[in-house]
């Protein structure tokens, strides 16, 4: 079991910022995201979108906040345990235990609940006995392409990942590639491959079309397509991918007894602490009344829980503000001389 | 104030008065419209906002940009008349625009 002074829930650009705000602190954190990397839905959902919104920063992209704020942490030399999620919070009389799904443990006074609007899973299909196939024979994702050998493989998808698998998976098994409309979205010359290999016949494209069902028994044998006219096509497939990008799902921290506003927790407005000591929540993920789901509303509730942070984690200590232009302290801790 | 009516796919319908400037999606989450979850708070990024747009309101509408046919690819079950109502503004012209919310969002 690793003891930090907080355990820091989501890597998004608040999640990060946080770290700054414990670190000039003195104090260390964790930080723990279910995607393989930092940045959130910045990164996510518009890494080449420009925000125009940060203060001082006239324009930047998901991408640059990002990073930025990366190089702003450096200092701290944070741990980052990516590709995990917290299932399980505690508590273990003043401190709290945290466990995520890959079964790793921390123990602290304080968690920063930073999760945005909670963790990016895979949009699954929702036809009739897909959850029976997943992982099996009906993927959201390639994590070995070796598996995917000697197929036949329906893709499911009009985007980027569609495309890009289809491409690569046509050199050694057999692709279906279907999608709801007739346009597929891609670099120009990702879709002038893929025009290339339909004339050649080495891959099947079906548009305008959904998945209409699955066949088969204990394996896929086959699906259905339904076209926008109604018609119905059965496809051979022994294998689905479907890519049809995240959706956000809040996941167990429902289950944390936390006070709950829909889907955000609830806060007061002084230290962001939820109706838990030692827990708070910043970011899209908050509630309190005037609450803005903006990334600098999120960076001052960090800078505010930090404080109350503090006094959990070194209750013989006296908090004292300090600026960074100004403090000794913190340039040692930002290793400036 | 135009009024926006929304209807959830069992066909019962709510008619709201929204108003101009305000998006269909804020007009559902400001009051209480259930079928609407807007996960991303009206970036485009999610399509959790996901509707039907009653047949004969389609061309009334701005046409969806790029970014919007997309996310719409995402959605639960797109149909034709499928946009994403955080991309609809409401205006005088709208007056009476009857939305649908699919079975599910996600």
């Amino acid at each position: 079991m690793k003891k930090t002074d907080v355990v820091i829930i989501g890597a998004g650009p608040v999640g990060l910022f946080a770290v700054h705000q414990l670190g000039i602190k003195g104090l260390k954190a964790v930080v723990i995201d279910n995607l393989d990397k930092a940045g959130g839905q910045c990164i996510e959902l518009y890494p080449d979108k420009p925000i125009y919104d940060i203060p001082a920063v006239s324009e930047c992209t998901g991408e640059e906040l990002t990073k930025n704020l990366l190089e702003q942490i450096k200092p701290f030399n944070t741990e980052f345990f990516y590709n995990e999620r917290v299932d399980e919070v505690k508590q273990d009389k003043d401190n709290w235990i945290v466990k995520t799904n890959k079964n790793n443990e921390f123990t602290a006074p304080n968690i920063i609940i930073a999760g945005g609007v909670g963790s990016f899973e895979p949009r699954k299909l929702l036809v009739k006995d897909s959850e029976k196939y997943e992982g099996k024979s009906l993927f959201y994702s390639v994590k070995n392409k070796d598996e995917f050998k000697n197929k036949n493989i329906s893709i499911f998808g009009g985007g980027d990942s569609a495309l890009d698998w289809t491409l690569e998976l046509s050199k050694f098994s057999k692709i279906t590639l279907i999608h709801r409309r007739s346009d597929f979205r891609g670099a120009p010359h990702t879709l002038a491959e893929i025009k290339k290999l339909e004339d050649e016949g080495k891959i099947s494209i079906k548009t305008p079309c959904q998945l209409d069902s699955i066949i088969g028994e204990k394996n896929i044998e086959s699906i259905s397509i339904k076209f926008e006219d109604g018609k119905i096509e059965k496809i051979k497939t022994d294998t689905i991918l479907s890519f049809f990008g995240l959706v956000m799902k809040l996941g167990p921290i429902a289950e944390w007894g936390l006070n709950m506003n829909k889907k955000t927790i609830e806060v007061n407005s002084k230290n962001f602490e939820t109706n838990k000591k030692g827990i708070f929540a910043a970011g899209d993920i908050c509630y309190y009344p005037g609450k803005l789901k903006l990334i600098l509303s999120g960076f001052h509730e960090v800078a505010l829980a930090s404080v109350e942070c503090f006094k959990r984690a070194r209750p013989n200590e006296k908090y004292r503000f300090e600026f960074t232009t100004s403090s000794k302290n913190i340039q040692d801790r930002l290793g400036k001389k | 104030m135009p009024k926006i009516i929304y209807k959830d796919n069992h066909g019962n319908s709510k008619t709201i008065e929204v108003d101009n400037g305000l998006t269909v999606m804020e007009g559902a989450i400001q009051n209480d419209i259930p079928g609407i979850d807007a996960d991303c708070g009206g970036s485009m990024a999610c399509a959790t906002c996901h509707v039907y747009v009653e047949e004969k309101w389609l061309n009334k509408l701005l046409k969806a940009e790029e970014a919007e046919v997309d996310m719409i690819d995402m959605a639960y079950e797109p149909k034709k008349n499928s946009r994403l109502s955080c991309q609809l503004i409401v205006s005088d012209e709208l007056d009476g625009l009857i939305v649908t919310t699919p079975e599910k969002q996600s």
